[in-house]
């Protein structure tokens, strides 16, 4: 929007062409500040454009020929997308992409909101404070970090199989980032830990700025607690929950340091994300092509899965 | 409120079983770091003789001193720069009110959910021809740019309240605006400006995927980075990487524990923005 229409200076100086002296002024003046505002939002705009929106279309433009990186490359249209979506190895990414949102969106934000739920009532004490800072620690470390962690703990000498032995399941131990079918869940166990806290602790501070009539109200015509959580707690988080929704979907569908580290795909193929299959595309096979192909599928993907959890969480508020 | 002596007790409980779940990982990392060198412990054992000099070991094979000045330099050439053009541009966005600022904000807004892995491919190609790869450069230049988005979207919803009236009485008294933003506008931005800090100060630390795509030398990325090569070199050897992840994550720990209050409330109101 160009027009300078809200901004009531400007229509004190449009409409009294008299007071010239006061009018010109005022428009040298604005005139001064556009051209400084410019030159204010320049460097970072020339950043963002060099380093983000540049490669963006290049990208896109990669993904449109065959190229191994060194050699020429050569025109394929469209071939590199029917590719990815047609050769099981690289549309298997995507699948498990959409199966880690059930660990490191849906988990956390269902448990969180059950969670903070609890310890609503609490939120001031001391024991509350001192939770604040601790459950927030897997957000501060490295994801590799957490990775190499959780590979130790998942390993077939790990504590969680120590754990499942003295509860008499030890026939269920395994090492459970190696297995065909415990694989992908178990990538999820780690960023399930890593985003729960966040989770929690964003839900706790929505939960802190809900009227407390409106639970004296619900509780007067007689609610119980299920349905108090279900008609005020969940509504009135609306905005929250989109946070977190936003954040961990993200997360999942871009993630790669957590894989890259506990699995790096394997076994097989049962853990390979898009994001480590663009990484090895793109510089181990040198198919730079499909490589970006697949990035241009991620980069649309967060967008309209993104997208429509922002309109709906906002539109209310 | 009156607060039910039970529905206490389930809270308590509640916070007590999470803060077991995040807690009990790391108390497995470090009694493993403990056991000796190349052996097999199990996951949560104290060993007969705990072998602390496995930390001493895991400082020097990793090049702790190396690493931590690598991404000391790679924090410095990035948070300052990235701080200052997004306050820059989040001023001209949100205060100066420039023509065409929903365009441009969009545009930048656009950046946020960007997966890194989108482009980095490109990057490698970008970086290589500017004859940076394996340099800090390489890791410095395109974070800055990347941060943008976040940045200018942080600092825009600062200026965005800040009143005109503030600006009308700095230029009655002679004041342009290079001298408003830097004399007013900075000085009041100040805790909008340093929680924004403290946000890229983790992401940089913390970044990964560029830093194993873009430089070889692990004593030339950042820690995240670092630490990968470190579980590539060293990963059979369980007590020895358990001790390398818990040093080279303990930096990051200090410090969010130094400034825990600044750090949440920033982490939690970044999320919400963003």
């Amino acid at each position: 929007m160009a027009r300078p229409t809200l901004d009531p200076a400007a229509h004190a100086a449009g409409s009294l062409p008299a007071r010239t002296n006061g009018g010109t002024g005022r428009r040298s003046r604005r005139r001064r500040r556009q051209t400084a505002g410019w030159l204010f939002a320049a460097p970072a705009l020339v950043a963002y454009a060099l380093f983000v929106l540049w490669p963006m279309g290049l990208t896109v433009q990669y993904s449109l020929y065959s190229w191994n990186g060194i050699g020429a490359s050569t025109w394929v249209g469209l071939d590199n997308y029917v590719q990815v979506f047609t050769d099981p190895e690289l549309f298997d990414t995507i699948l498990h992409a959409f199966e880690l949102i059930l660990y490191f969106c849906v988990v956390p934000v269902g448990l969180g909101l059950a969670i903070a739920n609890t310890i609503r009532r609490i939120a001031t004490t001391r024991l509350a404070l001192v939770a604040r800072t601790v459950i927030f620690i897997p957000q501060v470390i490295p994801l590799v970090a957490a990775g190499i962690t959780w590979s130790w703990l998942l390993a077939s000498d790990g504590l969680v199989n120590q754990v499942l032995s003295a509860v008499g399941l030890g026939g269920v131990t395994r090492a459970w980032l190696g297995d065909f079918g415990t694989a992908l869940p178990a990538v999820g166990v780690i960023g399930a830990w890593v985003l729960l806290g966040l989770c929690t602790l964003l839900l706790l501070a929505g939960m802190s700025k809900i009227d407390a009539a409106l639970y004296e109200a619900a509780r007067i015509d007689g609610a119980g607690p299920v349905r108090e959580f279900f008609s005020i707690t969940v509504p009135s988080l609306r905005q929250e929950i989109g946070v977190c929704v936003t954040v961990t979907v993200i997360s999942a569908l871009a993630a790669f340091d957590i894989v890259y580290i506990s699995t790096q795909g394997g076994p097989g193929n049962s853990t390979m994300v898009p994001g480590l299959e663009i990484y090895r595309q793109a510089f181990f096979s040198r198919e730079v092509g499909v490589a970006s192909a697949l990035a241009v599928v991620l980069m649309v993907l967060v967008l309209a899965c993104v997208l429509p959890v922002q309109r709906l969480t906002r539109e209310a508020s | 409120m009156i607060v039910g002596r039970r529905e206490a007790w389930t809270g308590r409980l509640f916070l007590i079983a999470l803060m077991a779940v995040t807690i009990v990982p790391f108390v497995s990392l470090f009694v493993t770091a403990l056991h000796p060198s190349g052996s097999y412990p199990l996951g949560l054992q104290w060993p007969d003789d705990p072998q602390w000099g496995n930390f001493a070991e895991a400082f020097r094979v990793s090049n702790m001193g190396a690493l931590l000045e690598s991404s000391a330099l790679i924090v410095a050439g990035v948070v300052p720069v990235a701080v200052l053009l997004g306050t820059m541009a989040g001023f001209a966005i949100g205060h100066l009110r420039i023509r065409g600022r929903r365009a441009l904000f969009l545009l930048f807004v656009f950046g946020l959910t960007l997966p890194y892995e989108g482009i980095v491919t490109p990057l490698y190609y970008q970086i290589r021809d500017l004859g940076l790869l394996n340099t800090r450069w390489a890791i410095i230049l395109p974070l800055i740019g990347l941060f943008m988005p976040f940045a200018v979207f942080w600092m825009r919803a600062h200026f965005i309240n800040v009143p005109e009236e503030i600006s009308e009485a700095a230029e009655v008294d002679g004041a342009n605006v290079w001298q408003q933003f830097w004399r007013i506008h900075v000085p009041l931005a100040m805790p909008a400006i340093s929680s924004l800090a403290i946000l890229l100060f983790l992401w940089t630390w913390n970044q990964f995927l560029l830093a194993i795509v873009l430089v070889d030398d692990p004593e030339k990325r950042t820690m995240a980075g670092a630490l990968g090569a470190f579980q590539g070199q060293w990963g059979t050897n369980i007590p020895l990487l358990c001790a390398g992840a818990l040093l080279i994550l303990a930096p990051t720990l200090l410090v969010f524990l130094v400034f825990q209050r600044r750090f949440v409330a920033a982490l939690l109101q970044g999320s919400v923005k963003g």
